[in-house]
């Protein structure tokens, strides 16, 4: 609906419009916009992330690792004191629509930042996508329509899009010499995109994929799906699942039998943030992400360490994304000084940015608002996540149906 | 599909059946002989698998965790039963649904008050790892076993307790005719209450033992609490057997529904129940 919008003006004249509209703004910037008396008036930031279900993993990684990101910058964003409007997605795509009005049109939010279900984004982004609307930052639903078919001028992303994960993945599994695999993931938006861009990969290597199992989401259920796998008999199996789901999976993998006989691969979810909670099951499991927990840059090791300081708890993928998101905040408010009238000003700023200190290494933003970024090779050894080496270097996401640029 | 995964689909859907057995019988036990609808029900089923997931931590070990556990949802249902329930037994269904629904929500709240919102897996126990080959490729894990001999005893059990014992014999004469039960000078009031917390205990085992294989999340008491009164309505309020008979039939359709007709999982449940209630009514082994 409100994307219709996008289509009738180039990239180019939104920039000047925004430019001359910068303009103005960098004059009158000196004087912070909604002065509240005695003090800046606070940028609102509106988060929507799941704290219940499945994915309560996630959402709790993110949102701290992003306050841990502005905790560093005192607090504060182009030197104003930032108020959080926090929702429970719960992972309910039904309220998705209302969840946002209540940060869009009642809380009057700058920036919102969510969600974690792809099926969520594609809700929000519809509804935020205008030059109107507050700024979203997408800290981790990959839905490739977010920075594909709905993308928009104030929609950034700081965490991946589905194909970019697991594509490689399926290259990997045919360069490991297998001929014919079958997938299993949730039937929902995000393991549609990751299991067809792991087919793509893998049958464009020479393999074929020969059954394409769906489990209905989010049950936990597999065994029903595993005799099947056994009955099949492939080469090796690309599954998707995450969170709670995820261990579960891989413990009924390894009950089955079938982690002896059949090499499991994925995109980095399967694994990531898991290998405690599923021990030996995970053992030996290859799969490919923008982030592993031994890269070993600076940014890495601070990060990680400052992350467990203030949790308790080890950092993952979703932490390095809403780090991220954090680090994207203080770079779009800082470009205007606190000004969130500036809104081109800020899209500048934040299409330009790169992330040179990022945990997960350089990367930067790609022309539809997505990272362009290194996917990892990574393997379960030892109830640990080893880094394997590089799958994909700089891996852009083909961004198919954006007409932004 | 070929006849090895037929097999092992067949002991999933037994297992399931088993399972949803233990959660309805409680369930129709409580309308049948009660008369009271207890959408509170699914919320005891997911509190025993917490129970059992913390008091594993605590002891590191599974059967002690159950041993103790069911003490401890005997005495919550009694309690529930006394302060909630019992004031209800001469009000219209519409109170109970309210009443029951809000139970539901304080004991969701409490839950995650006590437990936080992260899926937990307990662990299957040391002596029931492992799996018994079936054929060359297909292997059944010994716990999933483990859990439908155990719910077959219990049915066997309860079977004898309603059928054989004292007991039994006032709580079958209290499903008839209430009235007359009380004018014979049994204590209604504690029969009810012995039922109830009864049906409580059979939920909460049922999330115990269901705990290492699904895992104990939020809200996981709802979907079998859905699926618990479809068994109920086919297999006739009130019957034991109905609910046995309906367990396995909802396990069967659930089961091979999610692997022959993945895109119509959802429903194949419903449109067996459908199919059922246009043969009869009043379920199979209902009262017309």
């Amino acid at each position: 609906m409100s994307n219709s919008g996008s289509n009738s003006f180039t990239r180019r004249r939104f920039l000047q419009g925004t430019a001359a509209a910068a303009g103005v703004t960098a004059v009158s910037s000196f004087v912070p916009t909604r002065f509240a008396i005695g003090a800046k008036a606070p940028v609102r930031v509106g988060i929507l992330l799941p704290y219940s279900g499945t994915y309560a993993m996630l959402g709790n990684s993110i949102t701290d690792a992003m306050k841990l990101r502005l905790a560093e910058a005192d607090h504060k964003l182009g030197g104003r004191p930032i108020h959080f409007v926090q929702i429970d997605s719960e992972m309910s795509v039904p309220k998705a629509q209302q969840n946002t009005q209540k940060l869009v049109d009642k809380e009057k939010v700058d920036f919102v930042v969510g969600p974690v279900h792809s099926g969520i984004a594609a809700v929000m982004a519809k509804m935020v996508g205008s030059r109107e609307g507050p700024i979203m930052i997408v800290p981790n639903a990959g839905s490739n329509a977010v920075t594909g078919p709905l993308c928009a001028p104030n929609i950034f992303r700081t965490s991946f899009s589905n194909w970019q994960p697991a594509y490689p993945g399926g290259t990997v599994m045919a360069k490991d010499g297998h001929k014919t695999a079958v997938t299993i993931a949730w039937k929902y938006a995000a393991g549609r995109q990751m299991m067809d861009a792991g087919t793509e990969a893998f049958e464009k290597a020479g393999g074929k994929v020969i059954k394409d199992i769906e489990v209905p989401f989010p049950d936990v259920e597999f065994q029903a799906f595993l005799s099947e796998i056994a009955a099949l008999k492939p080469d090796a199996v690309f599954a998707f699942f995450s969170g709670g789901g995820a261990t579960k999976f891989l413990k009924d993998y390894a009950a089955a039998g079938l982690n002896n006989s059949i090499p499991l691969y994925g995109p980095g979810f399967l694994t990531e943030g898991v290998e405690a909670a599923a021990g030996e099951a995970a053992e030996g499991v290859k799969t490919t992400l923008h982030y592993s927990a031994d890269i070993s840059n600076a940014a890495n090791r601070t990060f990680r360490d400052a992350f467990e300081k203030a949790t308790g708890r080890s950092a993952n993928v979703f932490a390095v994304q809403g780090y991220d998101a954090g680090e994207l905040l203080i770079k779009a408010m800082g470009a205007v000084n606190g000004d969130t009238g500036a809104t081109g000003a800020i899209i500048q700023a934040m299409e330009s940015a790169e992330f040179p200190d990022s945990p997960r290494g350089y990367w930067k933003m790609s022309k539809a608002h997505n990272p362009i970024q290194d996917i990892y090779l990574r393997e379960v050894r030892g109830s640990a996540q080893k880094l394997m080496g590089v799958a994909a270097k700089a891996l852009e996401d083909p961004a198919t149906g954006c007409k932004m640029s | 599909m070929d006849i090895s995964v037929f097999l092992v689909q067949l002991l999933n859907s037994i297992q399931y059946g088993f399972l949803l057995f233990l959660v309805a019988s409680g369930l129709t036990l409580i309308f049948g002989i009660m008369g009271i609808i207890n959408l509170a029900h699914g919320a005891f089923y997911m509190l025993g698998a917490y129970l059992v997931f913390w008091l594993t931590g605590i002891t590191s070990n599974f059967f002690v965790a159950i041993v103790l556990g069911l003490p401890i949802m005997l005495l919550l249902g009694y309690i529930v039963e006394r302060t909630a329930i019992s004031f209800l037994y001469k009000r219209d269904h519409l109170y109970q649904v309210l009443l029951t629904y809000g139970l539901i929500l304080i004991f969701n709240e409490m839950q995650k008050l006590l437990w936080g919102t992260n899926f937990y897996s307990v662990p299957v126990p040391e002596i029931l790892k492992g799996s018994i080959p079936l054929t060359e490729n297909q292997v059944y894990p010994h716990y999933r076993l483990f859990i439908s001999m155990v719910c077959l005893a219990l049915a066997g059990v309860l079977y004898a307790v309603i059928g054989k014992t004292r007991l039994g014999m006032m709580i079958r004469a209290g499903a008839v005719n209430r009235e007359m039960v009380q004018a014979l000078g049994i204590n209604v009031g504690r029969l009810f209450a012995i039922v109830f917390s009864l049906g409580v205990v059979l939920a909460a085992f049922a999330g115990m033992i269901a705990a290492p294989v699904s895992s104990v999340y939020p809200g996981m008491g709802d979907q079998i609490l859905i699926l618990s009164f479809v068994v109920v309505v086919i297999g006739g309020i009130g019957s034991i057997k109905g609910a046995f008979i309906g367990a396995m039939i909802i396990g069967l359709a659930d089961t091979f529904g999610k692997v022959l007709l993945p895109d119509i999982a959802s429903v194949a449940v419903y449109a067996t129940m459908a199919v059922i209630l246009i043969w009869r009514p009043q379920g199979l082994f209902g009262k017309a």
